[in-house]
């Protein structure tokens, strides 16, 4: 029960993080006391990692630009792809860094920046980790889902007001 | 000139749904909560196999009971939710909507002067149907203190020698009001005892809250006498796609199904690919939709409790239906102040048959930020009345 029940919290809270609990509890029939406790669980497990805002950049400035880069690496002897990777992410202009299967390494995806300072970036700082054999940036042209949520159209209602 | 008009259409009264449309659509940036919908779209994967067979160009007449495959695939599904058996054969008919099915049925069913009893308050379409029919409508008035649901008292003070029809519609639309096995019991042993037939609309199956749905046939001895009408519309989100079914004793499908024949032919293509495909692969997209509905419904609950507005609490569709009365207003007057002062629409109770006058019909087929923005809208707006 409590494992569904954290899962039920969490669906909704990723959806909308600023429910407060007492809406939450009505919403699952549960104590608002078991809302709070779950949750501040989940913190301290760190399943719940943040409580983020979803922006859509786009809307805000025109001449800066988000990139995603692939990353083939020659992995360190007895660290794997944790060390480059950890060299890779402790960088602020870097969002978010991921191991791949396929063909290439690490994704890493860039904070929306200016473009020449992207180029910059990966030329100066990213290609020069001697354990990179190889990199290839990738702008973003256009957003159009993001976490699950439709960016491209302003979705109205489309159903008549009343109907039987 | 002679009069163009059947008198029996002449006297059919318009729904009172129309006229309150009337009203809220006219009123800019409201609010509805109004709608007898869902507000989700049609799972994708629904709406891209209508547009692949629209692309292979399977787009011509299908059998007129329906495709076999969809129909199958509805005799799989019964079985699987419902515990119902029937054969693709000859005990399925594919309509336009549960609404197509109910008009198939009773006109299958009624001679002239046959009776037909419809609980209410109930959805807008029976009573009208049974006058088209030939049939004379009883209706019951089902009462708040049972949870609206039908007792084997009511049932059997309207029972004549002329009834052959019961209508039953749960879970229910306006009421959100479910029946549990033992309530259902009390009225099939009545129907069983007085040689009746029952059309059971479980367009709502889908959506009950607290224990699966039961459906009355079911019920030792009646599936002989029942006709399950059910659709596509709710469970799935596929209003638009004109999508039902009917299921039953062979003889009345038949029948039905000649209606239909000569009628409507067949329902639309293309809404029957996207159905085979809704009843194999959707249960995770239903499942996920009850729930949300569940989480709502909870909600508005608890906002019209703590406005301290009678409400018996209800255990399917997508309605609440609070008691209204102490404001002293006819539930008409009372939607139209609403939308006209804080521009959120319900629906007056009295649309859906006298005994729902002192209620008010409250869809929660909307996510919650725009139940809390309408609710708070609401409560400004009963907060004034009782000064």
């Amino acid at each position: 029960m409590t494992r569904k029940t954290e899962e039920q919290i969490l669906k909704i809270i990723e959806k909308n993080s600023r429910l407060s609990n007492q809406e939450i509890a009505v919403m699952l029939d549960l104590e608002v006391s078991t809302v709070t406790s779950i949750i501040e669980k989940l913190e301290t497990e760190k399943i719940i990692s943040g409580y983020h805002t979803l922006v859509n950049w786009e809307k805000v400035s025109d001449d800066e630009v988000s990139a995603v880069i692939e990353l083939k690496v020659n992995p360190q002897r007895g660290l794997g792809f944790d060390k480059i990777a950890e060299r890779v992410y402790q960088y602020p202009e870097v969002d978010a860094v991921y191991l791949m299967s396929g063909a290439y390494d690490l994704l890493v995806e860039m904070r929306k920046a200016p473009m020449k300072e992207i180029a910059a970036f990966v030329s100066s700082r990213l290609s020069t980790i001697e354990e990179v054999q190889a990199t290839a940036t990738h702008f973003i042209l256009k957003r159009y889902k993001d976490h699950g949520l439709v960016l491209v159209d302003d979705e109205k209602d489309k159903r008549m007001v009343v109907t039987p | 000139m002679r009069d163009p008009l059947n008198k029996k259409v002449e006297t059919i009264k318009p729904s009172g749904i129309r006229r309150f449309f009337e009203i809220a659509s006219e009123i800019p940036g409201v609010i509805s909560l109004g709608v007898g919908e869902p507000d989700f779209d049609t799972p994708w994967l629904v709406r891209e196999e209508g547009m692949y067979t629209l692309q292979k160009g399977y787009t011509y007449y299908t059998a007129n009971a329906g495709l076999m495959a969809l129909r199958e695939e509805i005799s799989r599904y019964l079985s699987r939710r419902c515990q119902l058996s029937y054969n693709p054969n000859e005990e399925i008919l594919v309509t336009v909507g549960g609404s197509e099915a109910i008009d198939l049925a009773l006109r299958a069913m009624l001679d002239p002067g046959d009776e037909v009893i419809v609980p209410e308050p109930s959805y807008v379409s029976y009573v009208p149907c049974v006058s088209l029919a030939d049939g004379v409508a009883v209706t019951i008035d089902l009462q708040e203190r049972y949870n609206f649901r039908l007792q084997k008292e009511e049932l059997e003070a309207v029972i004549t020698s002329k009834t052959k029809v019961l209508i039953l519609s749960y879970p229910n639309n306006p009421t959100g009001a479910v029946m549990e096995k033992e309530d259902l019991q009390a009225i099939a042993d009545l129907v069983i005892a007085h040689d009746l037939y029952v059309i059971s609309d479980e367009i709502y199956s889908e959506l009950s809250y607290h224990h699966q749905h039961i459906s009355i046939a079911t019920l030792h001895g009646m599936r002989d006498r029942t006709i399950v009408i059910n659709g596509f519309s709710k469970g799935f989100a596929m209003t638009g796609w004109r999508l039902g079914y009917a299921v039953g004793p062979q003889k009345i499908i038949q029948a039905m199904t000649k209606i239909h024949q000569f009628a409507i032919m067949a329902a639309p293509t293309t809404s029957q690919y996207a159905g085979i495909v809704a009843l194999r692969d959707c249960d995770c997209q239903v499942d996920e939709m009850r729930e949300s509905y569940n989480q709502r419904r909870r909600y508005l609950m608890s906002r019209v409790k703590e406005l301290g507005i009678p409400c018996f609490e209800p255990f399917g569709a997508f309605y609440i239906f609070p008691n209204i009365s102490e404001f002293e207003l006819t539930s008409e007057a009372f939607a139209t102040q609403l939308v006209q002062e804080e521009k959120v629409a319900v629906v007056p109770g009295s649309a859906f048959g006298e005994s729902g006058e002192g209620y008010v019909r409250i869809s929660y087929a909307y996510s919650i930020e725009e139940l809390k923005e309408a609710f708070n809208r609401i409560e400004n707006f009963i907060l004034r009345l009782r000064k």
